[in-house]
């Protein structure tokens, strides 16, 4: 079955529509990064954008969280109409953004660095908590509370990027290539606690070209090749599918 | 002996008026990465208004406590407004365009402050006039703090001016608050982050504009209180006074590590004495070059300032 130009494979289980992207349109200046791509998230589910470079995983993940305004397209978030908010509107409605290369604050501690995660946030003994939940997950951040970022490892770096994301008690989140550049244990480590994460009730948007992990993580993934989205299936029918083996798990 | 004593009483008590000017280059370069050259016409501005409220308060109330309040509160609310209009009309919609473009327009909004200033324009309104725009005659600063000798020792050997505890004290005062502000508090932080990256700092939920904004602005009433305090020194006011105190500021800011808060402070202190010194024992001729001396020396020991980080460029 195919919808336009994606080849769609299987049957993805209904759920309740947590963020729809509708034909979304990217560009910059002359050059156009995204198409026209219409892809969903549901409540609770995890979902994969997997690609090559400059596909326009990035991009997609940026007009979502308004980093970016659309040059067309609609997004909505819980039924709500968001396209072309800026972020810092967007926090409140429960979406959290871990950018890609991670944008630590390298000039604040471990703990500001999570405080401001809590920016929007008014009750301090939950902000409190939650940092302490963050600290649970990721035991060596916890060590480093007081260290400036800067003195922090890559893998700790994301560790505290993913954090900080939470701390905002988000419905959705966004990540931008959490594996990137990281030895196989820590992405391991961050992937096990995705799925925890997930188990209680946040909706992840995961952008990745590891391939094998993201799709064996994800309810459902979808495929985009420059601009445009190639196929979209469940994570394990993809994951069986010839063509993505052949493109992106290199077989 | 009693020379040296002098002298380093003098240099800090000009260099905390350097450091209060400086103090706003640095944060608007903290978060903006751009050297505002408009500050010190600020300071000018700043300093025209607080004239003209002595003026309107009158020879009597104008050096009461509550007049001099008053002509503070009344520069400093107009300049952070000022700060306020040049950051969103000018510098906001030049954010994402290359630095150099707001580095320009910057230059242009200094030389249109400056030199309109210099231009006479007062309206008349039935029978009273309004100056709104004061010419380029130096005017005289109203005694608004009558200059009177605190502390004298031995033979007039050493002289310590009201005018210089006041003016340190007041500079210690917003530069403590100023350092509370930026380490210890939710805005601080949020200046912090948006310093260090306004994108990903927007992405915690910081409205980086009002940020931005509220940065000018209290950059600006800095500029107006510091303003204030030179004019209460050197009496003269001109237009073309903001270029100078401001030239010397952003050289006071470069030499402690732009963007530093703190090594503002020492630098412009450091920058004061230096000056004092020069000039104590050469001749006032050399004033100008030693500022300037002294920031290529620091430049060519340390290009990144005194407490400056070098940071690799992004590209
Ligand atoms: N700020 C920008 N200015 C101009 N072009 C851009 C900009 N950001 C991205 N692009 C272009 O848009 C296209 C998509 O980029 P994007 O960063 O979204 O890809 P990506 O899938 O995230 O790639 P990668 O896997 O390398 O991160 C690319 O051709 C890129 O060169
Ligand atoms: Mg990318």
């Amino acid at each position: 079955m195919t919808e336009g130009a994606t080849q769609v494979l299987g049957e993805r289980r209904p759920r309740e529509p947590l963020l729809e992207v509708k034909e979304l349109r990217v560009s910059y200046g002359a050059i156009k990064a995204l198409h026209g791509i219409t892809l969903s998230v549901g409540k609770g589910e995890v979902v994969a954008l997997i690609g090559s470079n400059g596909a326009g995983k990035t991009s997609t993940l940026r007009a979502v969280s308004g980093m970016v305004k659309p040059a067309g397209g609609r997004i909505t978030l819980a039924g709500a109409d968001v396209t072309g908010l800026k972020p810092n509107l967007l926090v409140p409605r429960g979406m959290a953004h871990a950018p890609e290369g991670r944008g630590i604050f390298l000039n604040l501690s471990v703990l500001e660095n999570l405080e401001l995660g809590a920016y929007l946030r008014r009750d301090r003994a939950e902000v409190t908590k939650d940092a302490e939940y963050c600290f649970s997950l990721f035991p060596v951040l916890a060590e480093r509370r007081k260290q400036q970022a800067a003195t922090l490892s890559g893998g700790e770096q994301q560790m505290l990027a993913i954090s900080r994301a939470l701390m905002s008690r988000p419905t959705l989140l966004l990540l931008d290539e959490p594996s990137l550049g990281l030895a196989p244990q820590v992405v391991q480590t961050i992937f096990r606690i995705l799925r925890e994460v997930n188990g209680r009730g946040v909706s992840i948007l995961l952008v990745e070209q590891n391939a094998h992990l993201a799709l064996a993580l994800a309810d459902y993934g979808y495929v985009l090749e420059t601009g445009e989205l190639a196929m979209a299936g469940p994570g394990q029918e993809l994951l069986a599918s010839p063509e993505v083996r052949r493109a992106y798990l290199g077989e | 002996m009693s020379d040296f004593v002098q002298h380093i009483i003098n240099g800090l008590a000009s260099g905390t008026i350097y450091a209060l000017v400086a103090l706003g280059y640095t944060m608007v370069y903290g978060v903006l990465k751009l050297i505002n050259f408009a500050h010190g016409d600020v300071m000018m501005v700043g300093v025209y208004l607080g004239y003209g409220t002595a003026f309107q308060l009158g020879r009597g109330s104008q050096s009461s406590f509550l007049g001099v309040l008053l002509i503070f509160l009344v520069a400093m609310a107009g300049c952070a407004l000022l700060g306020f209009v040049i950051e969103r009309f000018a510098y906001r919609p030049l954010r994402e365009k290359p630095r150099l473009t707001a580095l320009i327009t910057a230059i242009g909004i200094s030389f249109a402050l400056s030199y309109g200033f210099q231009l006479d324009w007062v309206a008349h309104l039935g029978s009273a006039s309004v100056t709104l725009l004061p010419g380029a005659a130096p005017r005289a600063f109203p005694e608004i703090i009558k200059p009177t000798e605190w502390l004298v020792f031995g033979d007039r050997d050493v002289v310590v001016w009201n005018w210089q505890v006041i003016s340190l004290g007041i500079a210690v005062a917003l530069m403590v608050g100023l350092q509370l502000l930026v380490f210890k508090t939710r805005f601080g932080s949020a200046m912090r982050a948006v310093s260090f990256d306004h994108r990903t700092a927007a992405l915690m939920g910081i409205p980086t504009d009002r940020v931005i904004a509220t940065t000018f602005m209290l950059g600006s009433a800095l500029a107006a209180g510091a303003g204030l305090l030179y004019a209460i020194k050197d009496t003269a006011v001109q237009p073309l006074m903001g270029t100078y105190v401001g030239l010397k500021a952003f050289v006071a800011a470069v030499i402690g590590g732009i963007g530093h808060v703190p090594g503002a402070v020492v630098g412009a202190l450091l920058l004061g004495l230096c000056e004092e010194f020069v000039v104590g024992y050469t001749s006032s001729s050399w004033r100008d070059a030693v500022a300037f001396g002294f920031l290529i020396a620091v430049l060519l020991v340390r290009p990144e300032g005194l407490f400056g980080r070098a940071v690799a460029e992004k590209v």
